[in-house]
């Protein structure tokens, strides 16, 4: 218990830091780090030929934005199926077959990582480097720039809104805020994990499988082939880009990626640091620490309140071993040196943050532990993934004050900007969307024979085919495994579900900002809702937890609650 | 009288009936298909229906299935009867008004005569001639004559008042009776846009347009129907995975238990109701927007005449200037008001008068009447004297003009009686100032409380005042105004708007002059007294019938109350999904997953009855609020965050428990039969 809380004191004391240096990175304060940046930095704006200074309206953000994942989706679909000739393929893998290198892209470029596929076996050293990795660098920073656009453009303090040459509102420029991102953020976090897991014994090299002989001759084995590879900058930036997918099958269960209690300790902060810190930076940023309080307040409590139930549910025996003497927490599926609470703790980061790494299996969680983290990703917002759980958090806080607004008699306004037909239809599009690909895919996948291809029948097979969809959807990555996933029907449908759940949450949201920006700023009185107060605070978080259940509640019943119930006779 | 007519009375036996009628008559497919909400309920129950229908022809059981058809009926009907009353309500409140003109008759001047016209047939720009006695036939404005007229078929207050051509009282109502006199009136409103008509269309749920809000409530409403539709739909194939069964007419129960019916069938009933209480307080709206924007105003400008003071001043004493005379004052304030008809100039004349004054004006005088641009008024006797009595301001301008100076004795005399909350008036000859007549305001018993609640609200209040600005900010100070403008004239009102709007606040103001009309139009909302000109009234977006200035205070209120009416029944239907799942998951799948028994917290007698039970009460609801979508809820005046914390608890958290005893309650009733 002390090793949670610790966790949680020391990733939020680096998160404010790191929170702060964001905030500096976006308003463009001059640093003593330009010197280093700001010549890298140009290089990459002349190379790409972006003028990083010119507004942009929210259409050409979303269309820029739009524009850079298509180029680098086209790029890592051609690597992955024509990898077989390509160079850097020491273990000589074959290329992908079409739809399994189509969802591998769309989970990719939707900074998911969801994997039909075991890396060590199905992807060369080439592919992980230059479509995987590059990816797992940019789609984290893409979604930070969103978000920052949609921050200072909506929520931020200032006296006169950014416009145009033609006049129309801007909400910045999408080139700098996503290579200021990759320059300054992502890539030096992700080196200096890098450096800390390499000195834990993470393999770094760019050379072929290591070839072991068993010491135990009985084990029948002549021979094992121990894959290696560039694996230690992979496992970093997988771990603080909210990306998730790693270097091997297990992931971080696998010593070679997740070698000591240190690494662990190190892998399980680097999963919630940024998307903390993105938190502290919104304070900052828009000048408003209030209102970074508030986020971080709800967050926080929701991400403690469903990470304990997790904690307490693996800490619960497994129910296969009732009748025997000997009780202790479920390690069925968890590494027996992590245990069931460092588990349960990475389950919950993990699935709250969307990154989707595991260091255990959370098929073989306990049905309530599994329940929690489904919930974590149904709300997808308690820090959530980097840059897009926070927006999709603003969303559910433009609910909160819409109805809010109703409650004191105003018509809804968001700092004196008034929250009108057009901005809700954006934000329900935006909600609607989610129990519409996860209920209905689920739906589809039970109900037609033979496709979803479960190993388990019954609840526990409802399950697993919610979970995938909902990872899909939330954008996490993380799987509850059983299901023979790699096929047409699985590949295509999650690739649907993942392009859908990354960019429609993150464009509704832009464009409600820009609406929102182009109106009349009205003050604030002791008559107008104030968004920065415990109260709303409360608010928010019903909302938040009311529209997970109302719309999860009947399949959560159906899938864990039932199968719990049933365990537990 | 206007007690009398505020009361609610809900229904009556002869209503009732007509109501039934007319919620059946609402049950067609173009009523429901405006409602997104109740739409669903509408196709749920042909669902319902039909299956009860399969299952009797089938010979198989079919009562669960009629109950549950007949109870998502009364759910319609039920939606349909509350829009149904409001309508009633307000429409009975704008009938009354308008039976008042029934079969009225005009005198329309043609060429050099008269002929006699049904109002009806009145247009536009037609003028007619209306005689002592008579009822106006038309809403006009006075362009010849002065008269007293009784209002009371409009306003409900029978004290007559005058009306006069030219003045900033000409306006004048169909329906309303001439005392006295005769006067031509030019009408100002075709057949069936008067501002009755225009009332009348904003409680009438067919004509009715939706405002912004209602819009967007509704968009979000829609949303949540949807999310439950794919909730719902999608278990189907859920449950049979995990080897459930789910019958459809429970799974339409579910439904239409989850889709926020509450609001969806109120949200109708709520906006005409908002509208319904502004007629109730004798205001007209031009568009249910106006109600809706008043609920947001931030700064309330307020003349203070009428609202804040009682509106006479009077003249309280006679002030001269060391080594002067008191007679001398005074004669001289008696002469120089005699050109001033104001009530303040009137009083003067009336002190004077009852201090001994006896002098006449000499009919040689030539008068300089009072105008509100100079701000004074005076004599100009036969023997070259010149009286003037005024504004402070204006009357040094005279006494300079005329070479004299304004001596710093008066100046502390009038800043003496301002700081006393008198306004001084000056009273100079020539040259000289004479001394300085106090006149006294009364501040209106409980206005300051009044205040303070929109102070609580978070409204600014804004004193206009043609006092000068000591006297001003002493008003301002007792009454407990933020702001005040002094010696304000129409260009202030309206510089003031603008600032104010620049700032992003929203502004109303109440007025009734010609002059007060670009104001009018530029406030967000301008409330024009009926008493007013046709140019104010045709600025401002609402006309109060009473021309109560303090109307403005009740109007936000009014707005304020729509607009927490919504937010709070919203939030109470989306909290009673919690317990309304709990009755219902159960009873679907105990038979198929006996583990769900375990979510059957309430004990719910059997499946039929918790399902039965939660489509009851879900259906009851709708009845059991319809009284406080009319009334509004109760609006406490409080800042923002004390309102949300009480009505987060209120309706939020009482949302998510109430329907747990009241589940249980009509299900231990439903357990006796079943």
């Amino acid at each position: 218990m002390n090793e949670v809380l610790l966790i949680y004191a020391v990733a939020l004391l680096l998160a404010w830091p790191l929170g702060r240096y964001l905030a500096a990175i976006y308003s463009a304060t001059p640093t003593a780090l330009d010197r280093v940046f700001g010549p890298v930095e140009w290089l990459i704006y002349r190379a790409i030929g972006v003028h990083p200074l010119a507004p942009m309206t929210w259409k050409e953000y979303g269309k820029a934005l739009l524009k850079l994942h298509l180029i680098i989706g086209l790029v890592a679909l051609m690597i992955l199926m024509q990898q077989g000739w390509l160079p850097l393929n020491p273990d000589g893998i074959e290329g992908m077959r079409w739809d399994l290198a189509l969802h591998t892209t769309a989970s990719f470029i939707t900074n998911t990582n969801q994997q039909h596929y075991s890396g060590q076996a199905q992807i060369s050293y080439f592919a992980h480097l230059f479509a995987i990795v590059s990816l797992q660098v940019i789609t984290p920073a893409a979604g930070m720039a969103a978000l920052v656009a949609i921050l200072r453009t909506a929520f931020a303090r200032r006296d006169e809104t950014a416009l145009t040459a033609e006049g129309a509102v801007s909400v910045g420029n999408f080139h700098a805020d996503l290579v200021r991102a990759i320059v300054r953020v992502m890539l030096p976090v992700a080196f200096i994990t890098a450096l800390l897991l390499a000195w834990q014994g993470v393999p770094n090299t760019l050379e072929g499988a290591r070839i072991a002989t068993p010491l135990d001759a009985s084990a029948g084995l002549a021979e094992q082939r121990i894959p290696v590879g560039p694996v230690a900058p992979m496992v970093a930036i997988k771990q603080v880009g909210t990306n998730g997918g790693g270097w091997y099958g297990p992931n971080s269960a696998v010593p070679l990626e997740n070698p000591t209690p240190v690494s662990n300790f190190v892998e399980t902060i680097a999963i919630v640091l940024i998307p903390m810190a993105l938190v502290f930076m919104a304070g900052y940023l828009t000048g408003r620490r209030r209102l970074g309080v508030l986020v971080m307040g709800v967050m926080l409590s929701l991400s403690v309140l469903l990470t304990g139930i997790n904690i307490w549910s693996e800490n619960q025996p497994n129910a296969a071993f009732a009748d025997l003497a000997a009780e202790g927490p479920n390690l069925e599926g968890k590494e027996v040196r992590f245990g069931a609470t460092a588990t349960a703790l990475w389950g919950s980061f993990t699935t709250q943050t969307s990154n989707g790494s595991v260091n255990g299996m959370h098929d073989s969680f306990n049905p309530v532990g599994g329940a929690s983290m489904l919930m974590d990703m149904f709300i997808n917002a308690t820090f959530g993934g980097v840059g897009v759980g926070l927006i999709n958090f603003l969303l559910f806080l433009l609910l909160a004050v819409f109805l809010g607004s109703l409650m004191v008699g105003r018509s809804p306004e968001l700092y004196g900007r008034a929250l009108e037909a057009r901005e809700i239809k954006l934000v329900c599009i935006a909600l609607l969307l989610q129990p519409l690909l996860i209920l209905g895919l689920t739906a589809l996948a039970v109900a037609i024979p033979g496709l979803a291809g479960n190993s388990n029948p019954g609840f526990h097979g409802l399950s697993q085919v919610l979970y995938e969809y909902t990872s899909a959807f939330a954008n996490n990555g993380s799987g509850f495994e059983g299901l023979g996933d790699n096929t047409v029907w699985w590949n295509l449908s999650c690739a649907v579900a993942l392009i859908l759940g990354r960019f429609i949450p993150i464009l509704a949201p832009l464009a409600v900002a820009a609406h929102l920006a182009g109106k009349r700023v009205a003050p604030t009185t002791s008559g107008s809702l104030a968004v920065e107060t415990p109260t709303f605070a409360v608010l928010t978080l019903g909302i938040i937890v009311m529209f997970a259940l109302l719309s999860f509640f009947p399949v959560l019943a159906l899938g864990p609650f039932a199968e719990y119930l049933s365990l537990a006779g | 009288m206007k007690q009398a007519r505020s009361r609610l009375r809900l229904v009556n036996a002869h209503t009732l009936a007509r109501l039934a009628g007319e919620s059946v008559r609402r049950l067609h497919p173009r009523w429901l298909a405006r409602n997104p909400v109740m739409f669903v309920v509408g196709v749920g129950t042909l669902v319902t229906l039909w299956l009860t229908g399969a299952d009797l022809l089938a010979g198989r059981p079919w009562g669960f299935d009629l109950a549950i058809t007949l109870i998502l009926l009364f759910t319609l009907l039920f939606a349909n009867a509350a829009e149904a009353l409001a309508e009633a309500r307000g429409r009975a409140q704008a009938e009354s008004l308008r039976s008042t003109r029934e079969g009225l008759v005009a005198r329309r001047i043609q060429g050099a005569g008269e002929e006699q016209v049904p109002a009806t047939a009145l247009r536009r720009g037609d003028r007619i001639r209306v005689l002592a006695g008579e009822l106006i036939p038309a809403d006009g404005e006075i362009v010849e004559g002065a008269a007293s007229i009784n209002e009371s078929a409009v306003t409900g207050e029978s004290a007559p008042v005058l009306r006069e051509a030219g003045t900033d009282n000409s306006g004048v109502s169909a329906g309303t009776k001439l005392l006295t006199d005769s006067i031509l009136v030019e009408v100002t409103a075709e057949v069936g846009q008067s501002m009755l008509d225009r009332m009348i269309a904003l409680v009438e749920s067919a004509k009715r347009q939706k405002t912004p809000n209602e819009i967007a409530l509704t968009v979000l409403l829609s949303a949540l129907t949807l999310v439950f539709l794919i909730v719902v739909a999608t278990l189907v194939p859920f449950a049979a995975f995990v080897g459930g069964e789910t019958s459809v007419p429970v799974l339409v129960a579910l439904l239409v238990c989850l889709i926020p019916t509450t609001i969806g069938g109120l949200l109708p009933a709520i906006g005409i109701a908002g509208m319904d209480r502004a007629m109730r307080a004798n205001l007209v709206a031009k568009s249910g927007r106006a109600v809706e924007v008043a609920g947001n105003i931030d700064t309330l400008l307020l003349d203070k005449t009428g609202t804040i003071t009682h509106g006479d001043r009077q003249a309280t004493d006679f002030l001269p200037l060391i080594n002067l005379a008191p007679e001398r004052l005074r004669t001289a304030a008696l002469l120089a008001s005699l050109a001033d008809p104001t009530p303040e100039g009137k009083s003067i004349v009336a002190l004077a008068r009852s201090r001994g004054a006896v002098v006449e004006a000499d009919p040689e005088a030539r008068f300089l009447p009072f105008s509100a641009r100079t701000r004074l008024s005076g004599i100009d006797q036969p023997d070259g004297r010149r009286l003037r009595k005024g504004a402070p301001d204006a009357i040094r301008r005279f006494v300079t003009e005329n070479g004299g100076s304004y001596p710093d004795e008066t100046t502390a005399l009038v800043e003496r009686v301002a700081r006393g909350g008198a306004t001084p008036l000056v009273v100079a000859e020539d040259d000289r100032v004479l001394g300085v007549v106090p006149l006294s305001d009364i501040i209106k018993s409980g206005i300051k409380e009044r205040f303070q609640r929109l102070h609580a609200m978070g409204i600014r209040t804004v004193l206009i005042t043609g006092d000068n600005p000591l006297t001003a900010a002493a008003i301002a100070a007792e009454a407990g105004v933020a702001d005040y403008i002094a010696e304000a004239t129409p260009e202030d009102k309206l510089e003031y708007i603008r600032r104010e709007q620049a700032q992003g606040r929203l502004v109303a103001m109440m007025g009734d002059g010609t002059n007060d009309a670009p104001a009018l139009a530029q406030a967000d909302l301008g409330l024009a007294m009926n008493s007013g000109t046709q140019a104010a009234k045709e600025a401002g977006n609402m006309v109060d019938l009473d021309s109560d200035p303090t109307k403005l205070l009740e109007v936000v209120e009014i707005g304020k109350q729509l607009l927490v009416t919504r937010g709070a029944l919203t939030t109470f239907s989306l909290a009673n999904d919690v317990a309304k799942y709990f009755a219902i998951l159960p009873a679907i799948f105990v038979a198929s997953v006996p583990a769900m028994r375990t979510f059957d917290i309430m004990h719910l007698h059997s499946p039929a009855t918790a399902v039965l039970a939660a489509v009851i009460f879900n259906a009851l609801v709708i009845p059991a609020l319809v009284p406080f979508a009319l009334r509004g809820v109760r609006l406490r005046p409080a800042s923002a965050d004390v309102l949300l914390r009480r009505n987060l608890l209120i309706y939020g958290l009482g949302g998510l428990l109430l329907p747990f005893p009241a589940i249980k309650l009509i299900d231990l009733g439903l357990g006796l039969f079943l």
